[in-house]
């Protein structure tokens, strides 16, 4: 189990990491999901113990990393988001480098290994150099290294930036089959990535943890409300008088010239009868924008710090 | 294997499976090879000893540029390519970490200096030399290559580039060279530190006329001592940043 326990972590006056606090179950996948400068890497790197935390504790099943630095790192396998390789090694060369630099003997390395090459889908790569693999076979490689040791727990930076649609099915695969043997902890900033390979989920907003909880308990969140957007040709009031009707609520409208730009919320999925209602009143509908998937609405108002109820659950 | 060992053996592969390790080398070579023929095979009758110790006054010089050329990549490069973190992330002490990228690298220095030893054979054959006076100087010019190493090995941790870490090593190997000239230029106290940290006037040149003393080899294991110890010093003050 990992238990990290009020967690900060600082850059002069800057916080970059606020109090956080989780714990994870063996063998699960956890997403780390975050936009752009939320402190997704500088938390992992705190976890994966390369940078020293301003305040708090991580422990890996009672394994305290200020405590035990070195028995610590032993347990952890970390991937950044750019892949430190060796370009000029082999697959096999670099690998049984990595493995031994964390303490593995050579048959260690040798029944490992090629474990190792099937669940990183590297099988026959083995002694391809480095350098003429592509960018998907060299993220491979990363996470080959990460794991070769057998750690408690794996830290993915951003594992599926920059491949390509078939690469990040493949790394998906690739992922999920290392929960058999480890923990693993996934950061993104896509959610769609997150919701498609991990078991739960950790919305970091502004280095605070704003939610942790499984794709179900995220969507359970938005209270079954459906938004959309519309662009109509009327008065505010007769937009309203439909708005109203229908129980929309009504979360922005603004009018120029005439049209009327709404965003509004709808208890139930009913669309289809607000168009209908709008028309039957003769508005001229000119845009109706479906409604974002609510899932990545609910990410949306957690990242942008908006409606959601805050705090970590 | 031993960590130490093993992170040796990788830098060591490195320069021998790389074009800059050859190209150092090929380059130091080519350039002691004419110094030798033109400073040291002169026209004018010289005893051989003196020719011995004009080759360890070339050799050393070059080995001490071979070795600040070596280590400007030795952290610094891993820092630029973003591999430091394996070595970071690994169950490993920033002390391994020096020593072994050290050791490396001492070790092609020393691999180096070895392809010289035609030259004092070629003396031998035409004179008379004393076995003696060829270990020390290989001895001494293998220390000098070793302080210069570590000097090397300190800039490339300090520094964020290799083009950095090359003149912040120049630098501080210039000012270890030329400190008995500057020690001329002050008195007192001052005078007499910068006399003692001379590396080349006051305790290189012993060695190349076969002398061998105790303050000698402890100045050289200080040096190295010292600067392997700032180079371990800064990588863990960077973690800890």
């Amino acid at each position: 189990m990992i238990e990290v326990q009020n967690l900060s972590r600082y850059y002069g006056e800057h916080r970059a990491v606020d109090d956080v606090s989780f714990t994870i179950d063996s063998n699960s996948i956890v997403g780390f999901l975050g936009l752009n400068g939320a402190g997704k890497t500088t938390t992992l790197k705190v976890i994966a113990g390369l940078l020293p935390p301003s305040a708090g504790t991580v422990t890996i099943d009672g394994v305290d990393m200020a405590s035990a630095p070195e028995s610590f790192r032993k347990r952890i396998g970390f991937l950044p988001e750019s892949p430190p390789l060796y370009t000029e090694m082999t697959v096999r060369e670099f690998l049984v480098y990595v493995g031994q630099l964390r303490g593995m003997s050579k048959s260690d390395l040798a029944t490992r290994l090629p474990d190792v090459m099937k669940r990183c889908q590297l099988a026959g790569r083995e002694d391809w150099v480095i350098d003429t693999l592509s960018h998907g076979y060299r993220k491979r490689v990363g996470i080959a290294q990460a794991i070769i040791h057998k750690p408690r727990l794996v830290i993915l930076d951003e594992p599926i930036s920059g491949l390509d649609p078939v690469q990040i099915v493949e790394m998906r695969k690739v992922i999920r089959g290392l929960a058999s043997e480890s923990t693993v902890l996934v950061s993104s900033h896509i959610l769609s990535e997150i919701g498609a390979t991990c078991d739960r989920v950790l919305v970091l907003q502004k280095g605070k943890l704003r939610f942790i909880g499984t794709e179900a308990d995220l969507t359970e969140r938005r209270h079954g409300a459906i938004r959309m957007g519309l662009t109509v040709r009327g008065t505010e009031d007769a937009v309203r008088a439909v708005l109203t009707a229908q129980n929309a609520t009504v979360r922005s409208l603004t009018i120029a010239e005439g049209v009327v730009e709404a965003e509004v919320d709808l208890p139930t999925d009913s669309r289809e009868a607000m168009v209908a209602a709008l028309v039957g009143a003769g508005l001229g509908v000119r845009r109706v924008e479906d409604a974002l998937d609510e899932l990545e609405e609910t990410f949306m108002d957690l990242t942008r710090g908006g409606d959601a109820d805050g705090g970590a659950s | 294997m031993n960590v130490v060992l093993l992170l040796a053996k990788r830098e060591l592969a490195t320069y021998l499976n790389t074009w800059w390790g050859w190209v150092i080398t090929t380059v130091i070579l080519l350039l002691d090879g004419i110094f030798f023929n033109v400073f040291g095979l002169t026209e004018k009758a010289t005893y051989s000893a003196e020719v011995l110790e004009q080759f360890f006054f070339w050799t050393s010089g070059l080995i001490i540029i071979a070795g600040l050329l070596l280590t400007m990549r030795l952290i610094a490069e891993e820092r630029q390519t973003g591999t430091l973190v394996l070595l970071e992330s690994a169950p490993i002490s920033e002390a391994q970490i020096v020593v072994g990228k050290f050791l490396g690298a001492w070790g092609f220095l020393l691999m180096l200096l070895a392809c010289t030893i035609y030259m004092p054979l070629f003396i031998m054959v035409n004179g008379k030399i004393a076995v003696s006076q060829l270990a020390v100087g290989y001895l001494g010019v293998a220390l000098a290559g070793a302080a210069s190493v570590a000097v090397g090995t300190f800039a490339s941790a300090i520094a964020r580039n290799q083009l950095l870490s090359i003149v912040l090593s120049a630098l501080m190997m210039l000012f270890l060279v030329i400190s008995w000239f500057l020690a001329r230029l002050t008195d007192g106290g001052i005078s007499d530190f910068l006399a003692y940290i001379a590396v080349w006037d006051r305790h290189f040149q012993p060695f190349m006329r076969g002398r061998l003393n105790t303050e000698n080899l402890v100045y050289f294991g200080s040096v190295v001592f010292a600067f392997l110890m700032l180079a371990t010093r800064t990588l863990q003050a960077r973690r800890w940043k």
